[in-house]
């Protein structure tokens, strides 16, 4: 009786290791079986062993102790983390979302099925497409991308506009540092983001769809396209999708290196093969989307709740969550922390909750300086900040964005200064450039702000970073010349002295900044 | 995968004989989808290496666009490259969460160790998606995770200097 072993094939389990512990477990004969990640990723490569008991968990396993593990030595020692289900990192969670994810192969239909797969799509199947709209207007689910716009009320615009061709486009494009929760939900369960797609088609009448998926992930690309030909075997997608005649077919298109795809216009471009410069809206992608025709544009983590708020129905997972954030949102935890990683919880949770409680502090020991929430273009908090509850509102109160729900943490070693000015750079490198006050405000921004960390006439410079900053949040096309300021105003406001400011010097200049730049142009990330 | 520093590419020699016949095929091949452009630039780096100044001129006669807006798409992302791939290729990730961890030490460890060198290239990703196992990177396609200087050098031995 072989023992049946799971070691995940997540490219963050991979990336420490986890293809040669799979195969040093096959050549000792064992059956392996490859999931995604449970999301506890301090503990990859994270080694399953199927027992009565349900499934153990044996951390940070090397190809070289795989006979050690499978004799038992392993057990009695720390390495040993118990039935993985049960572990506490896990229990407090709210698994909407992921529920699969790590549980399961990944491109097993059946297994998918088994698990609750498919029942929002069949009973989709089953409704008028604007009661299917309605469902996921009851569920009050907004976009996770990070610019939280109320996702039925765009599938009510798409449904109702005219026209013989419409389009369901998933931007997967997740290229904010410190998120990773699209990836891991691609390689860990694609058919709940296959299905949500199919869902959006039946809902708004679209009959094509395409998957716009990062370069970076060669992972999650192999396992989309291998899902999608599955899918198409078993007749979920293609001419007739579950035998109900509908047609609804889908294709995945790989990006080619450029953050700025992330923004939905400049993700619809670059779908036509285009260079991926923004589009001035309106016209809405919903009325006027790929090539000119009504479009639905989701990131994954929207797609992928409609599965369940079909299955459930809209009031089940409006029943979760805060305020006017409904349902639960995918948390990653990531950058100098000591347990890194995915923690799915209801809207409302806090941030230090998130940081302290599941994160364990910093990897370094050190104490917490900053964190960054929202990606690159979200602001810097210190832990004085920490009580604010993930939610759209409260942050945008706050002069933060939940963004899509990564939080990256940093210690003490954090020069805020250096921060600021990163991310003026990374602007400039990655501005599409055709706004001025992104293309050029950005690499003014940088020098701008080497003169105050050198001291070169600080305080007039001070004045003239909040200008730049003003000129980049109200005159930038879309988000990512509009909300770079947001990180170098965050970083003066709460670091002053890492410019080499004094704080009274600092308020001054930050005064001057009532609006914060939390909506833009209404478009996703950036 | 972008390039650190300034990196005066020298022009690639004149494409071999049959390249142009075999890109023409190519875009002959992917022309019929929507929106071709890009895909068959990516397809062209994928099978070639790279794209040659002299692919430009072809795929913008099969798929009936300019040359310019051939050259405006081979511009703006960072994936096509434009030279000859080296011998190896390490792509380290400088984006906050890497930061956090110390991927700056990482970088300048292989700017240091490669500047200059003709058989490694040394660029930069803004995120591969490996965050709480920072700092991450590429070395020769495959991804790394806890990629500090050291690790880095044990990964990377026997490769030139």
């Amino acid at each position: 009786m072989n023992p049946v072993v799971w070691v995940p094939a997540d490219a963050a389990a991979v990336s420490v290791g986890a293809d040669e512990v799979a195969a040093a477990l096959e050549a000792a004969g064992a059956t392996v079986r490859r999931n995604g990640s449970r999301g506890m990723l301090w503990l990859e490569p994270l080694v399953e062993v199927e027992t009565d008991a349900g499934r153990v968990g044996y951390a940070n396993v090397g190809a070289h102790e795989v006979d050690p593990l499978l004799g038992g030595v392993l057990d009695d020692t720390d390495r040993c983390v118990g039935v993985v289900d049960e572990h506490p990192w896990l229990t407090g969670q709210h698994r909407v979302s992921f529920a699969r994810v790590g549980v399961i192969e990944p491109t097993d239909l059946a297994a998918y099925r088994a698990h609750g797969g498919l029942a929002g799509l069949e009973r989709a199947l089953t409704l008028d497409p604007a009661d299917v709209v309605r469902e996921v207007t009851d569920s009050g689910l907004r976009g996770r991308g990070g610019a939280g716009f109320p996702a039925g009320i765009k599938w009510e615009t798409v449904r109702t506009a005219r026209s013989d061709t419409k389009f369901v486009c998933c931007n997967a494009d997740e290229g904010d540092s410190g998120t990773f929760a699209d990836r891991m939900l691609i390689e860990g369960d694609p058919f709940t983001l296959v299905e949500g797609m199919t869902i959006a088609a039946l809902a708004t009448g679209a009959t094509e769809g395409f998957v716009y998926l990062r370069s970076e992930y060669p992972h999650a690309i192999r396992t989309l396209r291998r899902a999608v030909e599955v899918a198409y075997a078993h007749g979920v997608l293609g001419g007739s999708v579950l035998g109900s005649g509908r047609r609804f077919d889908l294709e995945v298109r790989v990006g080619a290196g450029a953050y700025i795809c992330g923004e939905e216009t400049s993700m619809l471009e670059s779908l036509e093969g285009k260079r991926g410069e923004v589009r001035a809206k309106p016209p809405i992608p919903a009325l006027e989307g790929l090539f000119g025709m009504p479009t639905v544009v989701n990131n994954v983590l929207t797609l992928s709740a409609v599965p369940m708020v079909l299955a459930d129905g809209g009031a089940a997972y409006a029943a979760l969550g805060t305020g006017r954030s409904r349902g639960t949102q995918v948390f990653q935890l990531a950058g100098n922390v000591a347990r890194g990683g995915v923690v799915e919880a209801d809207f409302g949770i806090s941030l230090r909750e998130l940081v302290e409680q599941y994160g364990g502090g910093t990897a370094s020991g050190r104490p917490v300086k900053a964190v960054q929430v929202g990606g690159p273009l979200g602001a810097y908090l210190p832990p004085s900040r920490f009580d604010l509850p993930m939610d759209y509102e409260a942050f945008a109160e706050a002069g933060a964005m939940v963004g899509h729900g990564g939080v990256v943490v940093f210690d003490d070693s954090m020069d805020a200064g250096a921060m600021a000015r990163f991310a003026m750079e990374f602007c400039a490198k990655e501005s599409c450039g055709k706004c001025t006050p992104c293309r050029v405000g950005s690499t003014r921004g940088v020098e701008v702000i080497d003169r105050i960390r050198a001291g070169t006439q600080r305080e007039s410079n001070l004045v003239l970073l909040e200008d730049l900053c003003a000129t980049m949040t109200k005159g930038s096309l879309c988000a990512m010349g509009g909300l770079t300021p947001m990180p170098v105003r965050s970083a003066l406001e709460h670091w002053p002295e890492d410019f080499g400011v004094s704080p009274a010097a600092a308020d001054a200049t930050t005064d001057a900044m009532p609006e914060s730049a939390t909506s833009t142009t209404g478009g996703a990330r950036p | 995968m972008r390039q650190r520093g300034p990196s005066p590419a020298p022009a690639p020699a004149p494409a071999d004989p049959g390249r142009a016949a075999a890109v023409r095929a190519l875009a002959e091949g992917m022309a019929p989808m929507r929106g071709p452009l890009l895909p068959v630039l990516q397809a062209v780096v994928e099978q070639h290496g790279f794209v040659h100044d002299d692919d430009v001129p072809v795929v913008a006669d099969v798929l009936n666009v300019s040359r310019a807006d051939v050259l405006g798409v081979l511009s703006f992302y960072h994936d096509l490259r434009r030279t000859p791939p080296t011998a190896h290729r390490v792509a380290l990730c400088r984006a906050e969460a890497c930061q956090a961890r110390g991927a700056e030490a990482t970088v300048a460890s292989a700017s240091d160790r490669w500047g200059g060198s003709t058989d490694v290239e040394v660029g930069e990703v803004f995120c591969l998606g490996n965050c709480a196992l920072g700092p991450a990177g590429m070395l020769d396609g495959a991804l790394h995770g806890r990629l500090t200087p050291e690790r880095l050098d044990v990964l990377t031995e026997g490769w030139p200097a």
